[in-house]
């Protein structure tokens, strides 16, 4: 390798290296700016600001879906398995809505702990399989007593 | 080894293998799509939770996919192209430029119409969505300082320098779901573990991923042959190619 083509290989890595320290550095300081949602046991640790709206990310609490007489009202609550939180949210819910679903919902809490969302997103995790497959899951868990 | 890739640098050499390439590839290319998007439409079974709706991954994922890989092919023809001034990486940098950012659309736009019904939304800013949003700027930032300098050679460097800057957003496209918290979820294929996804539909999304590549292939050796044209049309041996004696 002649020197000029040395000196410039050295130079396009020295410019990776350093790109690459500022991004991370500039991530890592704007870190909490992004995360998409806060945890059910953040907001109980009052990490959630308090001020302005925010979102909430948990599973849906088996058995804790309630429907209002309007029909679009909904209350449950949202768990990471260490803090629960309660939701109430008025609107369409996407299809993915369920109990024992991840969701995001967005809003603030009340003064009484509980949670307004005016949006309610589904997260979809990353497993993906057959009905067959996943009915024969629930029942092979099941048969070892799971809960879940 | 290496006189055979010195042999390929030199442009006549590269133009004539290129074109006995193209058709290999591309018809490879048809022919796993068309396997890949039968098999992953019609054949493979419907997702427990999302239904048909999730026979969209054959499209998005493999195309996501191309969409970093081709940003660091491009970033290494443009390093190359830089250090040993080699016009052949120049070419292949630039043109996988306008494939790469086809991907990326590709993926933005159906992974939002997957997004609505299943997220309930089109688009949020997570992490995942901003960061590849901000590969199809790069993208285009790359198309366009290239195409604003009148010189060539020179434009090919100053686009090469964008392109390995932005380099440092490919490992944030993908670590961006396990860093953060994200609406986007997690890795389902490319991670250590056993990937999270039956294996018959897992089949039709592999072939798709390498139709997708042979696609990139062939396109991107067309392109890079009509730019060599271009670029060498004062050459003797574009000019005996043009006028047959």
């Amino acid at each position: 390798m002649t020197p000029t083509r040395k000196k410039r290989l050295i130079l396009i890595a020295a410019m990776l290296v350093g790109v690459g320290i500022a991004t991370a550095l500039a991530v890592t300081a704007f870190n909490d700016n992004l995360m998409f949602y806060f945890s059910p046991s953040e907001v109980a640790q009052g990490k959630a600001p308090a001020d302005h709206p925010f979102r909430v990310g948990g599973l849906v609490t088996t058995g804790s879906v309630q429907r209002q007489p309007d029909g679009l009202t909904v209350q449950f609550s949202l768990t990471d398995n260490q803090s629960t939180i309660p939701v109430q949210y008025t609107g369409i819910l996407p299809d993915l809505f369920r109990e024992g679903q991840g969701i995001i919902a967005k809003g603030r809490l009340n003064d009484s702990g509980v949670f307004v969302a005016d949006e309610v997103l589904a997260k979809h995790d990353e497993n993906y399989m057959p009905p067959e497959v996943a009915d024969s899951l629930k029942t092979a868990r099941q048969g070892m007593g799971d809960q879940r | 080894m290496m006189r055979f890739i010195h042999r390929l640098a030199s442009p006549k050499y590269f133009y004539d293998v290129a074109g006995r390439i193209v058709p290999w590839a591309g018809w490879g290319a048809l022919i796993l799509i068309l396997v890949g998007a039968y098999w992953g439409l019609v054949e493979a079974p419907a997702d427990y939770q999302q239904g048909d709706s999730f026979r969209i991954i054959y499209v998005h994922v493999p195309a996501a996919w191309m969409s970093l890989f081709i940003y660091v092919v491009m970033a290494a023809a443009g390093a190359i192209g830089l250090v040993w001034r080699i016009k052949l990486a120049e070419i292949i940098a630039i043109a996988s430029a306008p494939i790469g950012a086809s991907f990326t659309f590709l993926a933005l736009v159906t992974g939002s119409l997957w997004g609505k019904p299943m997220w309930g939304t089109w688009w949020v800013w997570d992490a995942r969505l901003t960061s590849e949003l901000i590969l199809l700027f790069l993208y285009l930032g790359v198309m366009a300082l290239y195409g604003a300098v009148e010189d060539k050679r020179m434009a090919s460097r100053a686009a090469a320098i964008l392109a390995i800057v932005g380099v440092v957003n490919i490992p944030i496209i993908h670590y961006s779901v396990e860093w953060w918290n994200t609406l986007h979820q997690g890795p389902t294929v490319t991670k250590l573990d056993k990937p999270s996804i039956a294996p018959e539909m897992l089949w039709p999304l592999l072939i798709m991923a390498v139709g997708f590549q042979l696609y990139y292939v062939a396109t991107v050796l067309m392109r890079a042959r009509v730019e060599l044209l271009e670029r060498e049309r004062n050459s003797r041996w574009v000019q005996e190619l043009v006028q047959p004696r």
